[in-house]
């Protein structure tokens, strides 16, 4: 939480000037008690009606400033605390940018992007409230008590005590239910996830007939449910009541030993309404505070979560080297490559080696969890690989300058993903000057120009957020014509083809190999009629090469590639010989 | 209209809640008794400590055994105050609590006979939040919310009595500068409202941009985005902060403004009083109840206005609620449900016609005969309505006309559970019960044996996955089955038919997340299930097509065609152009 103050460098002049202005209206509140009891000392029993006219207007004048400071304090706190929240998103905005793919798996999306707005949200509303009162209270608190020690010392004493007890009341009954208030929301989760289950399970709960088990097993968490949060309500019922009656039990002595002075002559009637009205000022003060420090408490975990991610520093340092205009465009080696996930169990890739020739294709094949997407995302550094390298164009991929390496690279990742704008805003993340010509060029290559022309408005139809207006196989072949606008050297389609139907994905294949320059491909899939026709097959097992070669060698000597196609092809191309 | 209508269907919703609330109308009552006689007592306490001030007029001037007297009554009345407060805190929280847990639990038990047709409508995390942060909301804003109104409305009307009686002149000041607040408070109010509409649009949008730019934060890295990202960004956030910083110093505004007229009506009441005491019209001791009621009076106001934005706020949260539990639930079984018996597994489609919406015709005049024990593989490409079969067959939807018999007896005749009972379902999308491995297997028989489960598991192929976890078969899983792989959930779900075995069964085949290996085990333990058992196969592979005794070709969402491979390819229609798009380059 220290960490983040740094962001509010530049508005300490507004972190000063807030709670000062604060303090000045407080002063001014706690003015108020002694004139009354100059009114009523001096005016009322000395029966001076110009005396008192000119009190209340004093009294009047004082709510007036109070008025401005408390207006110029609310500026500047809310100035302070915007001004800080807009910081903070921007540099969590900047941070997530420099993150590795491994950190942001470990922080994981859906957790980024609550730090950016809720949990901003929570600490600028933390950061405004603490401006406004956290000095605020106190000051009221112990003013009140200082006044009363300037009207009777005696008297005072007994707010001392008041004040004390108070602050043990308020404080122990917090720390007592903080506590109770988690475990209540712990259990709430329990039925909020109850719920969640049986909506996405319905199907299963339902052919199961278990409805009336899963009723029962929702209305026992539910039930317990209430019971914790009737515990806790009645522990933090007592808050108001008790701190009522000691407010008054100090009221009642307050008079008491007040009416011994004023027979003593020690204080007079009016001083003694002045500490009865200081009292008051305690009460609501304190109950304030203590909503305050509920709230701050809150904003301090969220700033704590939120430093943590800003903590997270990158695990890749970024290369330096460009390679040389006149070595190989395109060229990529794997050399004894092996990768580990961090915190995984084992190596997802071991002792990969092969090379692709410029303008060749490699055909990636294996099952689920084989390793196929891990080795194609180590080809634009994604991750970094554990031990051998990876090289492009000559250069190992740690080398180069991050930006210089994704220049050459095109990824076509597994969800396709469009962003909001419109097609050809999209388009233009492959290249932001790409002409007409290109951006055609790339959509009829992607086989994607009849979707841009059964769109009314063509290239700047609207997309929406996540490509919705889009089906599946329609943003698929977006995000390929978007990664061909690059004019890529390396192009990589991450089982980017799986919601095209087999002639449209053997039509992009053809396509690309009839490109003018056309890129180093690596294409990935689960579909043996998608790589059969590479210049070269990896044939990953569990991590492993199980084979490499072309689909004729790996027929002949590979036998995981042999299953891979028998179970897609052979018993078919069988049967289809019977038939015909 | 819209505005009567909505005001109409408000107080619609308010009945509603107060049928929840009718089993606690003893303690309502109560609760509202002591909430008066809180509030009395508290108002009264000003006056007894004026009275006290009045005993102690100067040296020598002190009654001390009226004071005593005063003192005591003091102490009763915030004894007595307190408790009430107390007891009324815990009686609202029991109201609160015990209504929400009977609205969740209705709203559940509903959940679980609502149509398909309106789950699969309505996206789960509405409903989740529905039942979880709206019934939140409603309880407490309407229950907390009544009770500040009752009680602000009480204490306003008991500080005017109160004042009344001490004297109406200053009462009539007090009455007069007041509302000046209330007027300040709604202007702010007015003039901030288009402020936070700006303020949360432009919220929203930056959210929608977060979303897209961490949620695809890989794809944006992948085109070195990343500084057009933050620009981007960076603009929207600058418009954010320049509107929420006016929303929120205009808004905050109110507190000082409401605090500025509080203090002119304090002083006021202060010139008011003190002329009024010096020609003895008010004891010093008046002066200084009604100066504490000065501080007290204007606070209710302000806390009603906001008591009613939070009340229609409730409502319209509990209204939320309503509409789910007043959804219509499914037909209910019939009464005379007929019991299957011993089932043989012959299953007849005759003239069925379905559809999800009538805009858009699915299933026209569909016919089908299956014999006992024969396969019916169901084939087409994604998306085509595959699912639909399942939904008629297992009747999470009804046919719209036509029949579907299975042993000649009409599926509407029967129980829904008599009917899924004997049906052994494996769908792809896997689903899994938080709780134990064990549980999640005989979740079709929790009575069954460790030792039927393991065999159940054994048979499924899962048993040497399950005997590797930590805990074997007692291993927690989490919701949605985090830890374990969809190979591995995949062949749990088969060991959970496994154990029943019913007569019937609806499998859907797995398509490509899983690995070739697990894939194969799967396979056996479908062809073992399969065993003179009626089967319905949502296939994929052409080893299952092939085999089928009738296929069942779909094309959105239509069966174009019906009959064997040999049949289908012969007849050179969708099937066969659908079986030579494998072989195309």
């Amino acid at each position: 939480m220290k960490k983040l103050l740094c962001y509010m460098k530049g508005y300490g002049r507004e972190c000063v000037l807030g709670p000062l202005f604060k303090l000045l209206e407080a002063s001014f509140e706690l003015i108020v008690p002694l004139i009354v009891a100059a009114i009523i000392d001096r005016g009322i029993l000395a029966g001076d009606r110009g005396y008192i006219v000119r009190m209340c207007l004093v009294m009047a004048a004082l709510g007036a400033v109070g008025l401005i400071s408390a207006v110029t304090a609310q500026y500047f706190a809310a100035k302070a605390a915007i001004s800080f929240s807009a910081r903070l998103r921007h540099a969590l905005m900047a941070h997530i940018g420099t993150l590795s793919y491994t950190e942001i798996d470990r922080l994981g999306t859906s957790t980024l992007i609550t730090r950016m707005t809720s949990d901003v949200n929570q600490v600028q509303s933390g950061v405004n409230m603490t401006l406004r009162l956290l000095l605020r209270s106190p000051f009221v608190v112990f003013g009140a008590m200082i006044m009363a020690f300037t009207i009777d010392a005696g008297c005072a004493l007994i707010f001392a005590g008041v004040i004390a007890v108070l602050c043990a009341i308020v404080f122990g009954i917090m720390l007592a239910t903080i506590p109770m208030y988690r475990r209540v929301q712990g259990q709430l989760d329990s039925v909020t996830a109850s719920t969640r289950e049986n909506l996405t399970g319905v199907r299963v709960i339902r052919a199961f007939c278990k409805e009336g088990a899963e009723t029962e097993k929702f209305d026992r968490k539910n039930r317990l449910l209430t019971r914790m949060q009737l515990a806790v309500g009645r522990v933090s019922a007592a808050m108001n009541p008790v701190t009522y009656v000691v407010i008054n039990a100090a009221v009642i002595l307050l008079i008491h030993a007040g009416a011994i002075r004023v027979q003593q002559g020690t204080l007079t009637q009016g001083e003694v309404v002045a500490l009865y009205n200081y009292m008051s000022q305690i009460l609501v003060e304190l109950v304030k505070m203590a909503n305050l420090i509920i709230l701050l408490t809150k904003a301090a975990a969220c700033g704590e979560r939120i430093s943590r991610v800003l903590d997270v520093k990158t695990s890749q340092r970024d290369g330096t080297l460009a390679p040389a205009g006149d070595a190989p465009r395109g060229s990529v080696v794997f050399d004894r490559v092996s990768m580990h996930y961090s915190g995984a169990g084992a190596d997802s890739l071991t002792n990969i080696s092969f090379s692709a020739q410029p303008g060749q294709t490699v055909g990636v094949i294996g099952g689920t969890g084989s390793g196929k997407s891990t080795l194609v995302n180590l080809i634009p550094r994604f991750y970094d690989v554990s031990e051998g390298g990876v090289w492009v164009d000559g250069v190992d991929v740690r080398d180069m300058r991050k930006d210089e390496l994704r220049r050459r690279i095109a990824v076509v990742p597994q969800k396709a993903v469009l962003f909001k704008g419109t097609i050809r805003s999209n388009l233009l993340w492959g290249n932001e000057s790409a002409t007409e010509e290109d951006l055609h060029a790339a959509l009829s290559t992607a086989q994607a120009l009849d979707v841009v022309s059964a769109k009314p408005l063509g290239l700047d139809e609207p997309v929406e957020q996540g490509g919705r207006n889009f089906s599946g196989g329609q943003r698929q072949r977006l995000t390929i014509a978007r990664a061909l606008v690059k004019k890529p050297e390396i192009l990589i389609l991450d089982d980017s083809a799986s919601a095209l139907d087999y002639a449209t994905d053997a039509n992009l294949r053809r396509a690309i190999r009839q490109m003018e320059n056309p890129p180093t491909t690596f294409i990935v899939s689960q579909r043996a009629a998608s790589v059969r026709f590479a210049d070269l097959i990896v044939v990953l097992e569990d991590g492993h090469v199980a084979g490499m070669g072309t689909h004729e060698e790996l027929l002949r000597s590979c036998p995981v590639y042999q299953e891979i196609f028998s179970s897609q092809f052979k018993s078919a191309a069988a049967a289809g010989k019977e038939v015909h | 209209m819209a505005k009567k209508n909505s005001l109409r269907s408000q107080g619609a919703v308010l009945r509603r809640v107060l049928g929840y609330i009718r089993p606690h109308l003893p303690l309502l009552v109560l609760s509202l008794l002591l909430a008066l006689v809180s509030v009395a007592l508290t108002l009264y306490i000003p006056i007894l400590v004026g009275r006290a001030v009045d005993c102690i007029v100067g040296v020598g001037q002190v009654d001390f055994g009226a004071l005593r007297t005063i003192l005591v009554a003091i102490a009763v009345c915030a004894l007595v105050t307190a408790g009430a407060q107390w007891l009324q805190n815990v009686i609202n929280n029991r109201i609160t609590y015990d209504t929400v847990r009977d609205i969740r639990r209705d709203a559940f038990a509903h959940i679980q006979r609502l149509p398909l047709s309106y789950l699969d409508a309505h996206p789960s995390g509405d409903t989740v939040s529905r039942m979880i942060s709206d019934v939140d909301t409603f309880a407490d804003g309407l229950l907390m919310g009544f009770t500040q109104l009752f009680t602000g409305v009480m204490t306003i009307a008991g500080t005017l009595g109160f004042m009344l009686t001490l004297s109406v002149p200053i009462t009539l000041v007090v009455v007069l500068i007041t509302p000046v607040s209330l007027l300040v408070a709604g202007f702010i109010a007015k003039r901030t409202y288009s402020m936070f509409r700006l303020q949360s649009d432009t919220r929203g949008e930056q959210t929608a941009l977060i979303d897209e730019a961490v949620g695809e934060q890989k794809l944006v890295q992948a085109f070195a985005h990343e500084g057009k990202t933050l620009a981007a960004f960076d603009e929207v956030n600058e418009r954010l902060r320049q509107c929420s910083l006016k929303a929120t110093f205009f808004s905050s505004l109110t507190n000082p403004c409401t605090r500025f007229v509080n203090s002119l009506v304090y002083a006021g009441v202060g010139l008011a009083g003190a002329l009024a005491a010096v020609s003895g019209a008010l004891s010093v001791g008046g002066l200084s109840s009604f100066l504490s009621y000065a501080n007290q009076y204007t606070k209710p106001f302000n806390e009603i206005s906001g008591v009613v934005t939070e009340l229609q706020n409730a409502l319209a949260c509990a209204g939320r609620i309503f509409e789910l539990i007043d959804e219509p639930a499914q037909k209910p079984d019939p009464q005379d449900a007929k019991p299957l018996g011993e089932v043989r597994g012959e299953v007849a489609l005759d003239h069925v016609f379905f559809s999800y919406t009538p805009e858009r015709r699915l299933i026209e005049d569909f016919t089908l005969r299956v014999k006992p024990g024969q396969r019916v593989a169901i084939v087409g490409p994604t998306g085509c309505g595959k699912t639909t079969m399942i939904n008629l067959l297992m009747r999470f939807y009804d046919v719209d006309a036509g029949e579907i018999r299975v042993d000649g007896i009409e599926t509407r005749a029967l129980a829904r559970g008599e009917l899924r009972r004997n049906i052994g379902m494996v769908l792809q999308d896997t689903w899994l019960s938080s709780g134990t491995i064990r549980d999640n297997i005989a979740m079709g028989r929790p009575d069954a044996s460790l030792d039927e489960v393991i065999a159940a598991a054994k048979a499924a192929h899962a048993h040497s996955f399950i005997k590797r976890l930590p805990d074997g078969y007692n291993t927690v899983i989490s919701e949605s089955g985090g830890q374990l792989s969809q190979g591995q959930k995949q062949l749990l779900c088969i060991a959970r038919v496994m154990l029943c075995l019913p007569p019937m069964l609806i499998l859907d085949e797995a398509t490509s997340s899983i690995d070739t290996r697990t894939e194969q085990k799967i396979q056996a333990a479908f062809a073992q299930m399969m065993q003179g058992r009626t089967s319905f196969i949502v296939a994929h592979r052409l080893s299952t097509i092939q085999s089928a005794d009738v296929i069942l070709v779909m094309r959105d969402g239509h069966v174009v065609e019906q009959g064997t491979h040999e049949q289908l390819l012969a007849r050179g229609g969708f099937y066969h152009q659908l079986y030579e798009s494998q072989f195309a380059q």
